[in-house]
């Protein structure tokens, strides 16, 4: 792989860990409303995917969202106003953590139903095809949401239309608390390929190479007219299901001490980190100036966030009728 | 003037709508075929990219209608029956009603949600219900709902044009319905009631089969010296007040009919905000009339029984115009 592209896809990963660090401080601190769902563990898998589509196709993601924003080219300002619920947000506050969405850079919008953007990300598929464009469009969705109907209905429905969808499924092997294990009775969602007629693939997910490789294997064919690609992203959550989750567990536990001895192990930052600085790829002050000035991207976020004004009346009835 | 059918019109307006634009697209289980004749035909003059046969997959094919919607398409989505819109729900609720308002106004969802409404032919419980209330019930969702071939050929036009979700609810039982029906090009505005018969007594409101039973009941009600004005609301939300609440300020009296429940049925919505903001007009109570409160039985006898008549309209008239007028002083 180029050193630049292997450098966009670092840079894709460090911006979506340290924003998520700070969103992670910031709910610690109640300075966040609602529920937040942090990407932390998960960043290889949107941005190899994402490094491998042009700006104008189409990504529709999860309530774990922040991270396909910005492996899709997000603005952290924006991002962070929303999440604080301010009318600079991206959708004026109306959306908030799990509904974030920016047209301009073909995110359709993050979804706080499992499965519920799948669907919509084979519509915009079909719109692509319909159009005689040749945009693909993605789905990420979790290890839960294979347990949906949509999820059924849209690889069937993408597979017999033939549709330029990349379904990515991030099996973080737990649907909320519930282990994957537990929710089905076959360990790779890839399998589920076979039974639509399309192409199943398993990949590390905290390897962000093979998620770029995978992706654009799969993005290819989706372009050639050749029809949809399920990728199984084999990944973890470092941060649980949601931030703050403790109050709902009331002090049960549900993670093995191995399981968070893999995680450390199989950190995906540090992992593309150490890859670049093994093979000398890039210069490590190189790296460490990256992360200052992601550091005072996040930072910067943060202040204008606080800066924006509270949504008003006008805003709440704006948006409604077309 | 052309005579067609409810069905023929549908069909005149989806053919003219994919000819005006090419960003129409017709998807759903069986459109080629056109199994109620609505959408036969026009796969040869369009072809596969724009009339789509899809698996029987409700909640994939609305959200792939509601994706396409966001991102340049102007999708019809023909889910055949009301009650298979429920197998949809959470596409329709969840992203058509919320994308555009969640978003910050980022995006518009111009789908038009297509089926078959309501019963009276004996398809039995779940082919048969009006379905309408649900989708009343969500914000910034449009609903639909034409009782003659003019009015479905003009309606249909404007819901596919319409920048907004809409579900559009063709009644299942005036397929067979004959009526003047323009060769030319005519919208008709969404949110527009229509007075489908004129009388200074009492309002009957209505929509879709209950506007022909509202005016069988209105000619019996002539025969007895009352006069009945009979409003098609054409359109369940936005729903045209103004037409209903100037007709209540005219005659005093007011029947509000729907096929829908009792419970949190079209009827009760209408009945609630007439009495709210006609109360000074009114010389007797509101009345509803809607379907019982149970399952549509397959008997023909049964569901007679369940789904408003002529009859029933008539009675709940009898029980507004029996009220004495309010002394004058």
């Amino acid at each position: 792989m180029e050193t630049d592209k292997l450098l966009d896809i670092y840079t894709r990963i460090l911006r979506i860990r340290r924003f998520e660090e700070e969103v992670g401080k910031l709910f610690a601190q109640g300075q966040l409303p609602g529920f937040v769902h942090l990407y932390i563990g998960e960043e290889a898998v949107g941005a190899g995917v994402c490094a491998a589509l042009r700006d104008d196709d189409y990504i529709v993601s999860t309530h774990r969202g922040h991270g396909h924003v910005l492996a899709k080219g997000g603005d952290m300002n924006r991002m962070m106003a929303e999440l604080f619920g301010k009318r600079d947000g991206y959708c004026k506050g109306k959306g908030g953590s799990m509904h974030i969405a920016d047209f301009s850079i073909g995110m359709l919008g993050a979804c706080g139903i499992v499965g519920g953007g799948i669907p919509v990300a084979v519509g915009a598929a079909l719109s692509a095809k319909t159009r005689g464009a040749d945009q693909v469009a993605v789905t990420f969705f979790g290890d839960g949401a294979a347990n949906e109907g949509s999820f059924h209905e849209s690889l069937n429905l993408a597979s017999a239309l033939k549709l330029p969808v990349i379904f990515v499924c991030e099996n973080n092997q737990y649907g909320e608390f519930t282990p994957a294990t537990s929710a089905m009775n076959i360990k790779d969602i890839a399998l589920r390929a076979q039974g639509y007629g399309i192409p199943g693939v398993i990949v590390d997910g905290t390897d962000a190479i093979a998620m770029y490789d995978a992706a654009q294997e799969a993005v290819a064919r989706a372009r050639r007219g050749e029809g949809p690609t399920l990728i199984e992203a084999k990944t973890h959550r470092r941060g649980g299901h949601a931030e703050g989750e403790d109050a709902f567990l009331a002090g049960q536990q549900y993670l093995l001490p191995e399981e968070r001895d893999a995680m450390r192990r199989n950190d995906p930052l540090l992992k593309l980190h150490d890859y670049i600085v093994e093979r000398k790829l890039v210069a490590l002050e190189t790296l460490e100036m990256l992360d200052q000035e992601i550091g005072q991207a996040v930072a910067d976020a943060v202040a204008f966030a606080r800066a924006s004004e509270e949504p008003d009346e006008t805003i709440l009835f704006a948006d409604r009728w077309a | 003037m052309p005579r067609k059918t409810y069905i023929a019109a549908i069909q005149a307006a989806l053919a003219e709508e994919l000819r005006h634009d090419p960003s129409v697209i017709l998807i759903g289980e069986d459109v080629r075929i056109g199994v109620f004749a609505g959408t036969r035909g026009l796969h040869a003059e369009f072809g596969d990219a724009r009339i789509i046969d899809t698996p029987i997959s409700e909640l994939g094919v609305a959200g792939a209608g509601i994706g396409a919607a966001a991102t340049g398409l102007r999708p019809v989505v023909d889910l055949m029956f009301g009650t298979f819109l429920y197998l949809a729900f959470d596409q329709i609720a969840n992203q058509a009603a919320a994308m555009r308002y969640m978003f910050g106004g980022q995006t518009k969802v111009p789908v038009t949600f297509m089926v078959q409404n309501g019963g009276g032919i004996g398809a039995g419980p779940h082919h048969s219900q009006a379905v309408h209330p649900f989708f009343m019930h969500l914000p910034l969702i449009k609903v639909v709902m034409p009782s003659t071939p003019y009015d479905v050929k003009g309606l249909l036009k404007a819901a596919i044009r319409d920048d907004n979700p809409v579900i559009f609810l063709n009644h299942l039982s005036l397929g067979g319905q004959r009526g003047d029906v323009p060769d030319d090009e005519y919208l008709i505005p969404l949110g527009k009631a229509d007075i489908k018969r004129a009388g200074r007594d009492v309002t009957i409101v209505c929509a879709g089969l209950m506007v022909h039973h509202a005016l069988k009941a209105a000619t019996k009600l002539a025969a007895q010296g009352i006069e009945a004005e009979v409003i098609d609301l054409r359109t369940l939300k936005p729903w045209d007040e103004e037409t209903v609440l100037a007709s209540v300020a005219r005659t005093g009296r007011c029947v509000v009919v729907d096929e829908s429940y009792p419970v949190c049925g079209g009827a009760s919505e209408w009945a609630a905000c007439i009495s709210e903001k006609a109360w000074d007009h009114l010389t007797a109570p509101v009345q509803r009339v809607s379907s019982a409160h149970v399952p549509i039985p397959f008997s023909p006898v049964l569901e007679k029984m369940v789904i408003p008549q002529p009859a029933n309209i008539v009675a709940a008239v009898h029980r507004v115009v029996a009220q004495p007028e309010p002394e004058r002083i």
